[in-house]
């Protein structure tokens, strides 16, 4: 039976166009994948899946594809006409396949024929996405052909679309034209724009490049109509990427509104803080990595305790060792504290290497979602807003409600009264001190899913973090909160229109002029407390 | 009290003991080899194997038996990525360590910096880094490429069918000389080819730049407006990472917007989870994964030198790898390290170089090296995918920009001149 098989293989019809995606120029590979899937057989898509995973080989001796099945010595292949068909060869025997991004291209736009027809519905409404994309006339048959088939709603809404694109392009007349734009009403995505403008184009002579005066007019009335929706969708885009900064700022800043908003201790080594958390994750993924790589998921959600723990650690040992001799006088600490941030920096350089470390996003917080019209929401941002917000509440739950923060307040209020109350204010002062630390150490690993973790790590925070807490108001933990989400969102609002570095100019020198209305920041503290 | 004065004798005899090995080991004359490197700060973390490369190297140069009879002494000074303190330790490494050649330097705005140091004390600088050109110091050797042997043709290849015919442009570049003036080149190049100011999108952020979501967001609406579009990237340092990171999320994909990146080499990758970063680009004279017999060697000797097999090479350090065995050889050919003999004897030396093939210095202080444009793989390696059929010769000063197009490099006679119109000096009739 396998013989028959194997010599049913060898006649096929579909072998020279298997073996012509193995040889040639990328140009003559990319039109091979098209002339492929023209067939439109079934085991085209696996063999163009393969091709795209780099799993396509070809053997030296008769130029046949092959498609890696196992490495190893030998290596094992199978045939792509008959996968069950088991070919062992040395690696020498065969030459793996290159392909660039012109022959990728070409392989997506054909599976997005191939996938229209899938039994899978996720893969059908990505080829009805990819085929809207490409609007090649190619597609136009197929898609009617898809549209009669599909049963599912928004997959049909998605090739009506994907039609329409081909239609108001290629059309045959007026009313069919006029109609595929009218479908196009309801969208809001950047690219119906990119598909109507050109229908309003003039051309050098100033002629319409469009000669149909009621496609112009239909395209015109769903271009308007798009193209408000798109300036409200762009305003929520913008506020979202506010938000996600102001979350990664706040995660930077709240633990130094607890050194330097609670304790008023001007702690330069905070950065340094966030950069230990950050390396205690990778230290963290390096053993998940080693030891139990089915659970690297997980690896984040163990390193935030451990991260807490080891940079609160390190915050004790600066307070019980440097800071604690110098309450009272804020330039030296300022410049212990400087001193001990190089300290640091240097020694994680000469443990880790200078290099950046590469610390691996979860699958739950890799890529993200479109909702419409191009924003994007990434996922790695959607939890760490969460995960900043998550962190602030229990910080105020601590202070609020747990006996340290309780005491912690009250040393700060007054240490000489705290004392006299019998509080220990040395081991309070420590226990503040690791506390802004350690809630530093998660923000650090937080900040290891967005940024490289690098010992530079901390130095491109400790600006933001300062700034964030001083316009918040020092000692409020809601002022750092309402602070953070204010200049990122700020920051964001300006960013398109002054680009980057203007945009941080400014919000700068709006923070300057704003305390010098307000020297104590946003939330001022009142009374007594506030005299300290 | 006796103690302390028996100590107080032993440390000053330890003093003046330290002092005579040290004044022996100058007695002993070596040849001083500077390092400008820096090893902390920012830059660290390309620098620091740019260091380690030459101690490789000088190493190997003194398991061969030296140069010219004596050893070679590496003096390794740290400007920690403080652009004015690399002309003070340039200074130092002149005046005071009297080094007969310095290797260094990776941004432009620190060889700018200690550039008057180096012509006015006529020292000798080795420069391995890609830069913008419109540049050539009588004490510079550029052994990086220049705007030719990079940029442009990078951006000839994604016009090209094989790259994907783009034609709309988006610049993103750090805030510095480099990006800007490699803009400004690409942009007066792209006007050449017929492309619109409207099909370029130009950007720029500060160093560390490490929220790209607006960045990013706007280059994919850009994008959406029909054309096919691609993205040419100048971006520094540790900026890359959160780029490409967001690049990833934000489900850019190379067959959609390839990237093609001047800064990024098999060292900054492997700081990311080089996955959803395959197909996208970089242009280079030298990848880790070409495949001759002078590149296997160099991975071999730098993996025995750094003792860890999992460090990558890259094109900088090929590039000092070209430039000290340039240097070496030019030495042994003047027989002297003088600058001035050896600045003349450099011309025309040729290395055999894990590029797989032979670069020359010109008399530009150029090299010609080929180019190649690499994919990003899985692993963190690039695949080539284009190469030029041979070495280019690189050009101090660009074609494209009006301004520079009339001047040349050539520092041999008549020329003798960093960027002339016409000869400094007319031959005697």
């Amino acid at each position: 039976m396998a013989v028959v098989t194997a010599g049913a293989a060898a006649d096929d019809p579909l072998r020279p166009k298997v073996d012509a995606l193995v040889t040639g120029s990328y140009s003559t590979k990319a039109q091979a994948v098209l002339a492929l899937a023209a067939t439109g057989d079934e085991r085209a898509v696996a063999i163009l899946n393969a091709y795209m995973a780099r799993k396509l080989y070809r053997r030296v001796t008769d130029g046949r594809a092959l498609v890696l099945k196992g490495d190893g010595d030998p290596m094992v292949f199978a045939d792509p006409l008959d996968p069950k068909a088991e070919i062992k060869l040395k690696a020498d025997a065969v030459t793996s396949v290159r392909i660039n991004n012109r022959v990728r291209g070409a392989i997506g736009d054909a599976l997005a024929t191939l996938n229209l027809f899938s039994k899978n519905p996720d893969i059908r409404r990505a080829a009805a996405d990819e085929a809207f994309k490409v609007r090649s006339p190619r597609f136009g048959p197929l898609l009617r052909k898809a549209l009669e088939a599909e049963k599912v709603s928004d997959i049909r809404n998605r090739i009506k679309l994907a039609l329409a694109a081909v239609l108001i392009a290629n059309g045959s007349n007026t009313k069919e034209r006029v109609e595929a734009i009218e479908t196009l009403a309801d969208e809001s995505s950047p690219e119906v724009v990119a598909l109507l403008r050109p229908l309003m184009a003039k051309t050098a002579k100033g002629e319409w490049a469009e000669k149909d005066a009621q496609v112009r007019a239909a395209a015109m009335r769903v271009l308007d109509e798009v193209e408000e929706r798109l300036v409200l969708l762009s305003f929520l885009g913008d506020l979202y990427r506010g938000i996600s900064l102001g979350s990664v700022l706040l995660l930077a800043a709240i633990g130094l509104a607890i050194t330097f908003g609670v304790m008023g201790v001007i702690n330069m080594a905070h950065g340094e803080m966030v950069m230990i958390g950050a390396y205690t994750t990778f230290t963290v993924q390096e053993v998940f990595r080693a030891s139990f790589p089915e659970y690297f998921d997980w690896s984040v959600i163990v390193a935030i305790p451990l991260a807490f723990m080891v940079a609160g650690a390190v915050g004790i040992a600066i307070e019980r060792g440097i800071i604690q001799f110098l309450y009272g006088r804020p330039l030296e600490t300022l410049l212990a504290t400087w001193g001990v941030s190089l300290v640091l920096q240097q020694a994680v350089r000469s443990i880790f290497g200078a290099q950046n470390r590469e610390v691996g996003n979860p699958s739950w917080m890799s890529g993200g979602f479109e909702i419409v019209g191009g924003v994007t929401l990434t996922y790695n941002r959607l939890w760490i807003i969460l995960f900043a917000l998550m962190v602030f509440a229990i910080l105020q739950l601590v202070i609020r409600r747990s006996t340290l923060g309780l005491k912690m307040r009250a040393v700060t209020q007054n240490r000489q009264m705290a004392s006299a109350m019998g509080i220990r204010n040395g081991w309070v002062n420590a226990m503040t001190f690791g506390l802004g630390t350690g809630i530093a150490g998660i923000g650090g690993v937080a900040l290891s899913q967005i940024t490289n973790v690098s010992p530079n790590l901390g130095q491109g925070y400790i600006v933001d973090s300062f700034m964030v807490v001083v316009f918040g108001g020092v000692g409020n933990l809601w002022g750092t909160l309402v602070g953070a989400l204010s200049l990122g969102v700020v920051n964001k609002f300006l960013e398109p229109y002054a680009g980057a570095v203007l945009g941080k100019i400014l919000v700068l020198v709006f923070i300057i002029l704003f305390i010098q209305r307000r020297p104590r920041g946003l939330f001022a503290l009142k009374g007594r407390a506030a005299e300290l | 009290m006796a103690k302390v004065r028996w100590l107080r004798r032993m440390s000053a005899a330890a003093v003046a003991a330290t002092a005579l090995i040290s004044t022996q080991g100058m007695a002993a004359d070596t040849i001083k080899v500077g390092v400008l490197h820096s090893l902390s700060g920012t830059m660290a973390i390309s620098e620091t194997t740019l260091k380690d490369t030459i101690m490789m190297l000088v190493e190997d140069q003194n398991k061969k038996g030296g140069l010219l009879g004596k050893k070679l002494e590496a003096v390794v000074v740290d400007p920690a990525s403080n652009w004015p303190l690399f002309a003070e330790k340039m200074k130092e490494l002149l005046l005071q360590k009297k080094v007969d050649v310095v290797f260094g330097c990776w941004t432009s705005v620190s060889r700018k910096s200690v550039l008057p140091v180096v012509e006015q004390n006529n020292g000798l600088l080795f420069y391995p880094v890609q830069y913008e050109g419109e540049e050539s110091s009588r004490n510079v050797f550029y052994t990086g490429a220049a705007p030719n042997q990079q940029a442009i043709p990078a951006v000839e290849y994604l016009m090209s069918p094989d790259g994907g015919s783009a034609k709309r442009w988006v610049l993103l570049g750090t805030d510095y000389v480099y990006p800007r003036t490699t803009n400004k080149i690409l942009r007066a190049f792209l006007h050449s080819k017929g492309v619109k100011d409207e099909d370029i999108m130009e950007n720029y952020t500060p160093f560390g730049h490490s929220d790209w979501q607006t960045i990013v967001a706007n280059v994919k609406k850009f994008a959406s407006q029909g054309k096919k579009t691609a993205v040419v990237s100048t971006i520094n340092g540790d900026a890359n990472v959160p780029f490409y990171k967001e690049l990833a999320n934000q489900g850019i994909k190379a067959s959609d917007i390839p990237v093609v990146a001047f800064s990024v080499g098999e060292e900054e990758l492997s700081g990311i989870d080089a996955k959803p970063l395959v197909g996208h680009l970089a242009a280079w004279n030298y990848f880790m994964s070409v495949k001759n017999p002078t590149n296997t060697a160099f991975i071999k000797q730098w993996h025995t030198f750094i003792k860890k097999k999992t460090r990558v090479t890259n094109d900088p350090m090929e590039a000092h790898y070209i430039g000290f065995k340039m240097w070496v050889q030019a030495v042994q050919q003047a027989g002297t390290t003088n600058v001035d003999a050896v600045r003349q004897a450099m011309y025309g030396q040729k290395v055999r170089a894990p590029s797989g093939y032979i670069s020359v210095m010109n008399t530009n202080h150029h090299l010609s090296k080929p180019v190649m444009i690499g994919e990003i793989q899985p692993n963190g390696q690039f695949e080539i995918v284009w190469q030029t059929k041979g070495p280019v010769k690189g050009d101090a000063w660009s074609n494209f920009i009006p301004a520079s197009s009339k001047l040349t490099a050539d520092w041999t006679y008549p020329w003798v001149c960093g960027n002339c119109e016409k000869p400094k000096y007319t031959p005697v009739k």
